[in-house]
């Protein structure tokens, strides 16, 4: 097995991480999806969750929003343990899942107002809180619009504006580019990184490699185990690749045959 | 790693758990609007029982005085209250699709990674269902008024405490039976195995006195359904009477269904983890 063991992630802290994922496993029935995966996601950074299909992204993702409940490991957001203080825990945290999850029947606005009242945001609140998300999406113009009239890639803006609502510090996106086109993708992954200024912690999950930045961290999950984590320049060093893509492709490769081996 | 730093604490005011609430009736008041079919096939169901189907019957089934009647009634005046009671089942059932629907479609997911706890999401969600059916209710009823089915006045108020137990209780057993459905092509199967037993085993459409003539054994099964006693708790409460079995009855039923549904969408206890993975 190919264990990188990057220390980016791991450094000690005094201020809480966005996200700590601790030793965490799930299994459906006999079949494991997920074993002892560890990593964290600092303030202000970009990590990309990058794993084939299958390898237990979504998993986690249901894991980390309470959807499933942990039952190996911890999860933290911001210090705030997701089993033991839900409440506290989700209100920190800002999710894109991967099937889209918008009314379309109604605008944007109300789309938003719906959320803000999930949040306990009130209307007033929750009006400044609009402007403000649809700005940084570049969406002022479409508040009125109904959702059955965007397009794919601003209905996904739309999804990062409502997860932005109620101002978290980590924000999770589940293949968020899925079926879209090459400029609502760069779009999109525009948006996002720029959100880092405001110090919030990303966790992109993605098959794409081409979505990786230079500046990123990565965690390179695989049949539900972290195969490498860090920086992608240590990521890279450590499989002893040209770039992430063959890190990525050296890194499965050989899982896949240690675990055929096996 | 470590982190050294305390968390701040998290608690969430009696104002936040109120503008929650009212955000999900909100929602659900929009997208009802929003389908308009839905409102009308809620009206055409039971208008077509009481047009058509009382009609026919109104001279073979014919209806003693019994509580809470003090004279004989219309047979369309007699179904009524089980023409209610099925506009509220239809729309317990139909919230419970949505469910499915919302669970497919990920909406679902939107609303239980909010920061209340999962019971009273699930509970503002029955809420704002059972304020829809109430909607429906009042239209059936203004309707059937101009059919010469009446109630004494003060019934039309008196009855709001009784749909809205009455519509919990059968949202409840929605929101529950849709925690055990997978798929929304299984739904076909609640409409035979759940709603139309439910409709007919109950005293909607005939009194239970009758039924005991021709079959105690269907007899007891109809006292047992719960579907018969908020019928029987609706029809006293048009009449300013309280029918305190039935209310016993359709509040324990309540209380055991949502606590159902709370266990089923709990992710340490429910369902729902244990059925394989989403994939990815």
């Amino acid at each position: 097995m190919n264990e990188a063991t990057a220390t980016v992630s791991d450094t000690d802290t005094a201020a809480p991480a966005a996200l700590d994922v601790l030793g965490v496993g799930h299994r459906y029935g006999a079949r494991v999806a997920l074993r002892d995966v560890s990593f964290s996601v600092r303030p202000a950074s970009f990590t990309v969750l990058l794993g084939l299909n299958g390898a237990g992204k979504s998993t986690l993702f249901s894991l980390i929003t309470r959807l499933y409940a942990i039952r190996e490991g911890r999860i933290r957001i911001l210090g705030h343990d997701v089993a033991r203080e839900p409440g506290a825990a989700l209100s920190q945290l800002g999710v894109v899942f991967q099937s889209r999850a918008l009314d379309v029947d109604i605008s944007v606005q109300q789309n938003l107002i719906y959320h803000a009242a999930l949040h306990g945001i009130g209307r007033r609140k929750a009006d400044e809180q609009i402007a403000r998300v649809l700005t940084l999406v570049d969406l002022t113009d479409r508040r009125h619009e109904r959702v059955n009239n965007l397009s794919g890639g601003q209905m996904r803006r739309v999804e990062i504006a409502r997860a932005l609502l109620h101002q978290p510090q980590l924000l999770l996106l589940d293949e968020p580019t899925v079926g879209l086109d090459i400029k609502s993708r760069a779009d999109i992954l525009g948006h996002v990184r720029r959100l880092l200024q405001s110090g919030i912690g990303v966790l992109w999950a993605t098959h794409l490699i081409d979505e990786v930045g230079d500046n990123d961290d990565v965690v390179v999950l695989h049949n539900g185990r972290v195969l490498a984590k860090g920086a992608v320049g240590s990521v890279v060093a450590t499989a002893n690749a040209p770039n992430i893509g063959s890190a990525f492709t050296r890194l499965t490769q050989a899982d896949t045959v240690a675990g055929a081996g096996a | 790693m470590t982190t050294t730093a305390t968390p701040a604490p998290h608690r969430l005011t009696p104002t936040q758990y109120w503008i929650c609430l009212c955000g999900i009736v909100w929602r659900e008041a929009l997208r009802f609007i929003h389908q308009r079919e839905r409102f009308i096939s809620a009206l055409v169901r039971p208008l077509v029982w009481l047009f058509i189907f009382a009609a026919g019957f109104r001279q073979v089934l014919g209806v003693s005085i019994i509580p809470p009647y003090d004279t004989y009634v219309l047979y369309e005046v007699y179904i009524a209250p089980g023409l209610i009671a099925m506009i509220q089942l239809f729309n317990g059932m139909q919230s419970s699709l949505t469910m499915v629907y919302d669970r497919e479609t990920g909406g679902m997911r939107t609303l239980l990674v909010s920061p209340f706890p999962r019971w009273w999401l699930l509970t503002s969600k029955l809420l704002a269902g059972t304020m829809v059916s109430i909607l429906q209710v009042y239209a059936f009823l203004l309707i059937a008024w101009f059919w010469d089915v009446e109630v004494p006045p003060v019934g039309y108020v008196l009855v709001i405490p009784a749909l809205l137990l009455s519509g919990f209780m059968l949202g409840a057993l929605g929101m529950l039976i849709s925690s055990l459905i997978k798929q929304l092509e299984n739904f076909a199967g609640v409409m035979n195995f759940v709603i139309f037993p439910m409709f007919f085993a109950s005293s909607a459409l005939y009194p239970l006195w009758r039924v005991k003539e021709s079959s105690p054994f269907l007899y007891y099964v109809c006292e047992a359904n719960p579907f018969t006693h908020v019928t029987e708790l609706i029809r006293f409460a048009l009449y300013g009477k309280v029918e305190w079995v039935s209310l016993a009855v359709v509040a324990g039923c309540a209380v055991v269904f949502l606590c159902g549904a709370i266990i089923a969408y709990d992710p340490s206890r429910g369902f729902l983890a244990r059925r394989g993975g989403p994939g990815g």
